[in-house]
């Protein structure tokens, strides 16, 4: 097996076992990205000279013996909406084409102290706005597994680079499933934590209600090294939580006896495919069979799910953007008059999608029309969240699909923001609720397009989520 | 229809975009689909329903109010599309 195919753990013991050097693992990573970014196009930066003296600075800190980091040596991938200092952050939009941040996001930073090596920064649909990394104004991201599918999006770039063996683990952010989803679609692990679990801090905001950064990587136990380390409280995001992060690799724990795992009735319904439903039952026995026990379980709200998405999220989103209007950083089109100025800039440099949400969710806040969708949305939230908490009373997890069907094909739902919306029916009560999910592999289409499974925990309780995703993936 | 060409212009001129004519048709049958969407809302009853903007507890964070080092005038202007004098620099805003 390559280097650039190994998981995180497995490359840390070959690192600190003096087997390989740093240096080599991120040449070994580089070559695989010169042999298929042509044909996946995951990156929009691609950062080598850093990456190559990063790594040099690890192998002489393993030459003079010192003690290394889970994550040390190891190359990573960050989506493009996360603020790097003095790495260009374009949000995959051409109003940040050049766009320099002058200071870390708290996530990176956090990242940045076990000494990662990063390959680069990752392509996303533009603001994060699509599920399916076709939104990206600079170019498509292709699934690695099939060339003629999506990745899925919005970090479709950081679910291709695991997937593709471009990094051995990424850095993605999920406001409505834009980590799940992708990871569901490229066959890997895919983890969006507790709303606040980690800081916002530098990541461009979309929708600052539900935007939360998670990981990507190969297995559970990378997964639990990553979250390890990018969780905590930051001064500079109030909305950070205060909770105490656990150690998660304590959790990797491959018993799930007594854990009781609900499999909500509302998540089986019309639009699924077949196979995707096959190997989500086949999953559940898999849990049974572990000791868990599986019940039947209602979320009666689920199907309001995407409409009350689609105006909290644009709503947040059309305040959010306001900022970007030429004057004290990003692009600027020239205009007679300030108004103008603003109008040519935010008209030339959005696309499609980031003005259709724009609209949409300044029509939603207009007067006249507040009460009757943004104010309604979020009394709609309280209902949804209310299924999530009476069901949590009875459980543990709840197991679903992650996404309705595996990848499909570029271009196919381009034309029909609609039909691209609806696929994110699994996904997005989960951050309506401010939940924890993850979703892990669980096999192949016909087709042979990779399959996955969510499972959602209690607020904070990351831990029984991975515990579960560990016995899983210890028993295939 | 939910969204007339009207509305479309006003709430483009709220966002500052502006939408061209030959898009106009597509925009305003894009985003009817979608409003005619999440019409299904308005089935549920929200009587005595409270909104959730946040979905965990928040409450105000404070701090000491105290004098802390803040990014670099010259760094915080370096994404300045124009600046003049330390200040970014705009088209006239007032007549004169």
């Amino acid at each position: 097996m390559a280097l650039y195919d190994k998981t995180a753990h497995e490359l840390h013991e070959l690192l600190t076992a003096k087997k390989i050097s740093a240096t080599e693992l991120t040449a070994d990573v580089f070559a695989r990205v010169d042999e298929v970014e042509d044909k996946i196009g995951a990156y929009l930066t691609i950062t080598r000279d850093k990456a190559t003296a990063d790594a040099k600075l690890v192998d002489d800190k393993i030459a003079r013996g010192e003690e290394i980091a889970p994550l040390e040596g190891i190359p990573c991938a960050v989506k493009d909406n996360i603020c790097t200092k003095g790495i260009r952050t374009t949000c995959a939009s051409k109003i940040l084409e050049n766009f320099i941040p002058p200071y870390d996001a708290t996530a990176y930073k956090k990242l940045s102290a076990q000494n990662p090596i990063l390959i680069g920064k990752t392509n996303l649909d533009e603001f994060a706005m699509g599920g399916s990394t076709e939104n990206s104004a600079f170019h498509v991201t292709r699934n690695p597994h099939n060339l003629e599918r999506v990745p899925g999006g919005s970090s479709g770039g950081s679910a291709a680079a695991v997937a593709g063996g471009e990094a051995i683990f990424s850095l993605g952010s999920d406001t409505g499933g834009s980590i799940r989803q992708p990871a569901s679609f490229c066959g890997v692990v895919g983890f969006k934590p507790t709303y606040g679990r980690v800081s916002r801090y530098g990541l461009v905001a979309f929708a600052s209600s539900l935007d939360q950064i998670g990981s990507f990587t190969r297995d559970v136990t990378d997964c639990a090294l990553v979250l390890n380390a990018i969780c905590g409280q930051d001064d500079m995001d109030s909305t950070s939580t205060a909770a105490q992060v656990p150690d998660f690799t304590k959790a990797l724990v491959a018993d799930v006896k007594g854990l009781k795992i609900g499999l909500p009735k509302e998540y089986f319904v019309k639009g699924i495919d077949a196979e995707v439903e096959t190997a989500i039952h086949n999953v559940a026995k898999k849990f049974e069979s572990l000791g868990a026990e599986i019940v039947d379980v209602s979320l009666p709200h689920t199907e309001y799910a995407i409409s009350t998405y689609y105006l909290i999220a644009p709503a947040e989103a059309a305040t959010n953007l306001e900022r970007y209007d030429g004057v004290s950083y990003g692009a600027r089109v020239d205009g007679a008059d300030v108004v103008e100025m603003m109008t040519n800039t935010r008209t030339e440099k959005f696309g499609a999608e980031v003005k259709r949400r724009i609209m949409i969710g300044n029509y939603a806040l207009s007067a006249g029309y507040y009460d009757a969708y943004y104010l309604k949305a979020l009394k709609v939230r309280t209902l949804i969240q209310k299924d999530f908490t009476d069901a949590f009373k009875n459980l543990d997890l709840i197991l679903t699909p992650t996404t309705p069907n595996a990848a499909f094909k570029l271009g196919e739902m381009t034309s029909d923001p609609l039909t691209m919306y609806l696929q994110d029916i699994c996904t997005v009560p989960v951050n309506i609720a401010g939940l924890p999910g993850v979703s892990i592999p669980c096999g192949f289409t016909n087709d042979k397009l990779p399959l996955g499974f969510q499972l959602i925990g209690k607020a904070l309780d990351e831990a029984t989520i991975l515990r579960a995703a560990f016995a899983y993936e210890s028993n295939l | 229809m939910k969204i007339s060409e009207q509305d479309i212009k006003t709430v483009a001129s709220l966002s500052r975009l502006r939408i061209r004519e030959e898009e106009a048709q597509d925009v305003i049958f894009q985003l009817n689909k979608i409003l005619t969407y999440v019409e299904n809302l308005q089935a549920l009853d929200t009587t005595n329903i409270e909104p959730t903007t946040y979905a965990l507890p928040m409450q105000n964070v404070f701090r000491a109010d105290e004098v802390k080092p803040s990014i670099d005038r010259e760094l915080a202007l370096s994404n300045a599309p124009l600046k003049e004098d330390g200040y970014f620099k705009v088209p006239r805003v007032l007549e004169v």
